[in-house]
């Protein structure tokens, strides 16, 4: 499993890539691997604003329903729409096309706080 | 169902098999001070003093020979089959089974009970029932604020007032505010919501807006406008409504409610103190995910055979614990597979007739009142089966008929302080021309 090393990853299993002073955020192989077949997303309302590691959604797969948890403070700019007809997207892809929301950094210090991907690997490698 | 009583020698190898002493030994956690040592309950009785006592007891209910009382439980006619299919020992469960898929038969009447809720109301999906009309509308307050995520409802003072409390209770845990819209219940008023009222109060923190059709006092609603007034503000318009006018009047899908619910009690379910009742509830496929309660969907096995499922059980508590769209409901299959009998042995033209038969005698009732001077009716929009008269002394007048076996409907005063003198009369199919001359004589000869 290569993880990208433009981003940076919670213990929940989240990530989270700073683009522009905004974060785009998504769930990361390990965790949609171990999700199984996601077959719906709760996607956050646009302006939302949710403080980092608190819930903001749910992804539900035909094993299981899991919250998802925030990487970082910020309001909600953009959701990925797409995932409404096709949520399997983030199972295909949960790096890229299968991104969650973009959220405006409400204070990018607490990226800081997030594992990089050498530290994220040795997570996932123990679990 | 058979019923096995556990031995003495069943339970010492229970007891053994737990390693404890005595049954007494599983309460230990629970200290002597709060254990009841002394329960006050008549001695035991044989069998046949049971049924002589129950005799008794039953001797004792007053039923009327002739009722006009409605007001959210309607007395109509039952097709013998209803109780035939309800019978049926395979179908003897109030509830869906443990593991649902072993029990077809079961997943398939409750299939075909959303299928026709679903017709009924003009919505793209239906539950597999609520406890009753009134839970089901307050569900469908609660599901208005997860969806739109505000914390108000408003709810019209021409819906039933028991549903109105229920509403409240459940509105009370959560934290959700109740705001009551009035209606136009002045002399000479049209008892309907107060669509100005809606303006005003309907705002953008305002979750949804609850109304009945026909409301409280019988009368039928501007629906469409009420669900403008809603949607104006971003608030859902949640309707609770009679399923036997659903025969007549448009169905709600069509003029924009986003939650339907329904009290199916009319529906092959004979009326008894307390129930058991019967909550329907529908919505648009866009919502679904907050949709509470049992949900059976079709599709096909492995050999392409058609068979039914529960599915999308994620909304629900068993699985989304806390987060489900709610931990407080359960169905009422046994009462559904009745509405479910009734509604397939009474057919649309059936029902159709019902609702005709029922509102044709509302108006035999109020011109044969009118006419004799006795009453007048109170409200001036149109009204459906069900009607508010006033007329002097309501309240003795009442009480004087029950003695006579005659149930003059309700009287409105205490639910309403602001319409003395008020009864409320419902008429059905059941209604026969000569219950109208003897309630008309009653009242006539009570003045």
């Amino acid at each position: 499993m290569t993880l990208p090393d433009d981003r940076r990853y919670s213990r929940e299993h989240e990530w989270i890539r700073p683009e522009d002073g905004d974060g785009v955020i998504g769930l990361t192989q390990f965790a949609v691997d171990e999700l199984g077949d996601i077959v719906y997303v709760e996607l956050p309302a646009i302006g939302a604003t949710f403080t980092q590691f608190a819930s903001f959604g749910v992804v539900e797969s035909v094993k299981a329903v899991s919250d998802l948890f925030a990487p970082a403070s910020g309001v909600v700019v953009a959701v990925n729409e797409e995932l409404r007809t096709r949520p399997e997207l983030m199972n295909s892809d949960p790096h890229d096309a299968g991104w969650i929301c973009r959220i405006t950094l409400a204070a990018p210090a607490e990226l800081d706080a997030l594992l990089e991907a050498p530290a994220y690997a040795e997570l996932i490698g123990s679990e | 169902m058979t019923y096995s009583p556990h031995t003495d020698a069943d339970r010492v190898a229970m007891l053994e098999a737990i390693g404890v002493e005595s049954v007494d030994d599983l309460f230990a956690d629970i200290p002597e001070s709060v254990r009841a040592t002394r329960f006050d309950i008549p001695p035991p009785l044989t069998e046949q003093e049971v049924r002589a006592e129950l005799s008794r007891l039953a001797g004792r209910n007053r039923i009327p020979e002739v009722s006009f009382l409605g007001a959210g439980a309607y007395r109509r006619l039952i097709p013998a089959v209803v109780d035939e299919v309800v019978g049926r020992a395979e179908f003897a469960t109030a509830y869906t089974p443990y593991q649902p898929e072993v029990s077809q038969g079961t997943l398939q009447s409750i299939y075909e009970f959303q299928s026709l809720v679903r017709e009924l109301t003009g919505m793209e999906v239906a539950s597999a029932s609520h406890y009753d009309g009134a839970t089901a509308t307050a569900e469908g307050a609660l599901m208005a604020c997860r969806l739109t995520g505000r914390h108000r409802v408003a709810v019209s003072r021409a819906v039933h007032p028991q549903v109105r409390r229920v509403l409240e209770t459940y509105c009370s845990g959560p934290g959700v505010a109740v705001v009551e819209v009035p209606a136009d219940l002045s002399e000479s008023g049209s008892g309907l919501t107060d669509l100005d009222a809606v303006r005003r109060l309907v705002g953008d923190d305002v979750a949804c807006l609850v109304v009945q059709e026909p409301n409280f006092f019988g009368v039928l609603e501007p629906m469409a406008e009420l669900a403008e007034a809603a949607h104006a503000a971003g608030a859902l318009f949640v309707t609770l409504v009679d399923p036997v006018s659903l025969a007549l009047l448009e169905a709600p899908g069509r003029y924009g409610a986003d939650i339907v619910t329904a009290e199916g009690q009319s529906l092959g379910i004979p009326l008894a103190f307390g129930g058991p009742y019967l909550g329907l509830m529908a919505a648009r496929m866009n919502t679904v995910r907050q949709l509470p309660g049992r949900l059976v969907g079709a599709t096909r096995d492995a050999a392409g055979r058609r068979g039914y499922v529960l599915t999308l059980q994620a909304r629900e508590q068993h699985i989304r614990r806390e987060k489900a769209a709610s931990n407080i409901c359960t169905n009422q299959a046994l009462c559904a597979l009745a509405a479910t009998a009734y509604l397939s042995a009474v057919g649309p033209e059936g029902l159709r007739e019902a609702a005709e038969r029922s509102t044709i005698q509302a108006r035999h009732l109020v011109a044969t009142l009118e006419t004799a001077g006795i009453a007048a009716r109170r409200f001036t929009a149109p009204y459906f089966n069900e009607v508010a008269l006033r007329l002097a002394d309501a309240g003795a007048r009442h009480a004087a008929l029950v003695e006579q076996g005659i149930l003059a409907g309700l009287v409105v005063e205490p639910e309403y302080p602001e319409l003395p003198d008020t009864l409320l009369l419902a008429t059905t199919e059941l209604t026969t021309d000569e219950d109208i001359r003897r309630l008309a004589a009653g009242l006539g000869a009570a003045s």
